[in-house]
């Protein structure tokens, strides 16, 4: 504080607020055009920018609860935790790192992982939590990853998994990179069992997570302009020391250079992978949310009728009897 | 200072340049220093093994990098007959800082795949530093699924920095092609044996690393980040590697405590690069001993071992 500010008296003193910081008014700056937005109306898109389709980074649990979903939802593996297994100290010790991002997150861990359903279709779906420790991956969250992969196993159910890490947890060091290898074997059971997996990379998706689960969708999705890639863009150019091209590791890069299937708009994220997903899994174009009249109109079926409350829930039990084993012209009987 | 040697191993330089003097006086002179020779000798040896009893991590790093470190291509001749070298990732080029191929092992025949990085200024740089681009990893994947298809086990050798952080590199998809790696050995139907025989340098180095036995030389190292590069990000300063390579346990003892590997190869005294001829041998007995052992299991049973193997890598509490 200026002397200046100290003259003023402190009824009429503005609290000085800095810069980055402005979210929690009514107000909120857009980092991609610096647009003063309406909060509300922020949140209502999903952090997507209405003015210029900036998408800011969302928590994993908002991303989850906007994606599925209001009912059936059952979180896997919550209580599972981080055991320091190096008593690992930098700077700080990695037990009050640990500590600190789960006070500021409200997470245990840098992944949410859910069974749910997308428009009725029962899948799993994960999240990684950025602001945990920059989403890293250590042994919590290679363990839910996998439980998440083993649930759809089991279930006969495809998985989605949201992307946003900076890499491998330097504070497990070869635990983490061994994470690598875990997600990656795990999907392979998910590929044998000819279960789709959608990889959503979003905004950063680096290192030991974009080198793992991340590049292993049978359809690879971005939002738009998201860092994807190996090695950060700092290190790449210490090594060839000359500037990077416009553009270099964002979504539309990877798409030109063929790395991604699609790049969609988290606004759309919902509608464009339950059409997919259904395609993918021999289902009719899901019709969501589910009313009455139109129900027998269009699909015969008769357990969405029963239940008008927007709730279609083919139980997933009827899915999970028959995951298509080995045949994979084999057509689930829901289509009439 | 000579540079092939590190700070450490200076003492231990010193007196063999002492040594081979006296030899070398000896030679052309009648006078009898035999007995000075063997004194000297003898203090030598004693001297690397008290130096080399309590190594810190950071000095055991230096060693796994060490210039004289034997790369693949010194094993190769020293291990196997027949070694026939298969290039390419057919699909856009043949990466030099993977080499891989056919060879026999002790009569059967394997397939050989590794990190080779270069000794003199010119191969180096053929070689990028033992730093391989995607087509490198492709040129594996290849390797390794037609050594499933004709029922040869794979053994890999792991020496590396890192997969290279190159605008290139990344645009034909650095990430897409470790990741698949680690997909595919995961589940491959015949035997895999990794030793990580120099520098295991994260996601570069697991790109060849899943298999059913993974085995490291005394003084390799195997992490997830270099220690320099730890040290920069959560010390801010790379001159803190000597802490980050404390922190990280990144030397084969430590990872054995963890059971993250399966098995230390003992080095010579002084360190694989002070006499290749017994680090080849034991290294050869060493991989003779864990394909026999694995080739006694059925493959299916083999493969679900090795599932659960990765899945048994992480500490954490429920």
């Amino acid at each position: 504080m200026n002397w200046f500010d100290k003259l003023i008296p402190s009824r009429i003193r503005t609290e000085v607020v800095s810069k980055r910081a402005v979210p929690e008014g009514v107000w909120a700056k857009c980092d991609g055009c610096n647009a003063i937005l309406y909060r509300a109306e922020l949140e209502r898109s999903l952090e997507v920018c209405p003015k210029c389709a900036h998408h800011h980074r969302l928590s994993a649990r908002r991303r989850l609860d906007s994606f599925l979903d209001p009912e059936p939802r059952e979180e896997i593996a919550p209580d599972i935790e981080s055991v320091d297994p190096l008593k690992f100290k930098d700077l700080k010790k990695y037990r009050d790192r640990l500590a600190a991002a789960q006070k500021a997150t409200g997470e245990k861990e840098a992944l949410v992982v859910m069974r749910g359903a997308l428009k009725g279709q029962p899948l799993v779906a994960a999240a990684f939590e950025f602001a945990f420790m920059g989403g890293s991956m250590g042994s919590v969250v290679g363990e839910r990853f996998v439980r998440g992969v083993d649930a759809a196993l089991e279930q006969g159910a495809p998985l989605v998994c949201f992307a946003a890490s900076g890499g491998a947890r330097m504070q497990e060091s070869l635990f983490s990179l061994m994470q690598m290898a875990k997600t990656s074997a795990a999907l392979g059971r998910l590929r044998e069992a000819r279960l789709p997996f959608i990889s959503v990379m979003t905004d950063p998706t680096m290192g030991g997570v974009s080198a793992s689960l991340a590049m292993l969708g049978d359809v690879n999705v971005a939002e738009p302009n998201a860092l994807i890639g190996f090695a950060g863009p700092r290190v790449i150019e210490q090594t060839v020391r000359e500037k990077l091209p416009e553009g270099f590791q964002r979504s539309e890069f990877l798409l030109d250079h063929g790395a991604l299937d699609q790049i969609v708009d988290r606004r759309a994220m919902r509608d464009a992978l339950a059409d997919l997903l259904a395609i993918l899994m021999h289902r009719p174009r899901p019709i969501w949310p589910v009313i009455e009249a139109s129900a027998p109109a269009s699909e015969p079926e008769p357990e969405a009728r029963t239940e008008p409350a927007s709730e279609p829930a083919p139980e997933p039990s009827t899915e999970a009897a028959a995951p298509p084993d080995g045949d994979g012209g084999a057509v689930p009987g829901q289509r009439a | 200072m000579d540079p092939h040697f590190l700070d450490f191993e200076q003492p231990i330089a010193e007196l063999e340049a002492k040594l081979d003097e006296l030899r070398r006086v000896g030679d052309d002179n009648a006078l009898n220093i035999g007995d000075e020779i063997e004194r000297l000798r003898k203090k030598c040896m004693t001297l690397t093994e008290s130096i080399f009893s309590s190594l810190t991590p950071w000095q055991i790093s230096q060693l796994s990098r060490h210039p004289r470190r034997p790369y693949l291509l010194d094993y190769v001749e020293r291990l196997f007959e027949d070694f026939q070298e298969l290039h390419g990732d057919r699909a856009f080029a043949d990466d030099r800082a993977i080499v891989g191929g056919v060879a026999r092992l002790d009569g059967r025949s394997v397939m050989v795949i590794g990190h080779q990085k270069g000794r003199d200024t010119k191969e180096k740089i053929q070689r990028n530093f033992g730093m391989p681009r995607p087509e490198g990893y492709r040129k594996a994947l290849r390797l390794m699924e037609m050594a499933e298809r004709f029922r040869l086990p794979i053994l890999t050798f792991i020496d590396t920095p890192g997969a290279y952080p190159g605008v290139g590199a990344e645009e034909r998809g650095q990430s897409e092609a470790i990741a698949r790696n680690l997909q595919v050995m995961a589940a491959l139907r015949t035997p895999i044996v990794c030793t990580v025989v120099g520098e295991g340098g994260s996601g570069g180095a697991l790109a060849i690393g899943v298999g059913d036995r993974v085995l490291m030389l005394q003084y390799g190292t195997y992490s997830v980040i270099s220690p320099e590069g730890c040290a920069s990000i959560l010390w801010k300063s790379a001159d803190k590697a000597q802490l980050a390579a404390e922190a990280m346990a990144i030397t084969s003892e430590k990872l054995l405590e963890q059971e993250l590997i399966d098995a230390i190869v003992p080095e010579p005294l002084g360190g694989a690069h002070r006499n290749l001829d017994t680090m080849a041998a034991t290294l050869k007995a060493a991989l003779l001993e864990h394909l026999d052992d694995l080739a006694a299991i059925d493959m299916d049973d083999l493969r679900a071992r090795r599932y659960r193997r990765l899945m048994g890598c992480g500490r954490f509490k429920e």
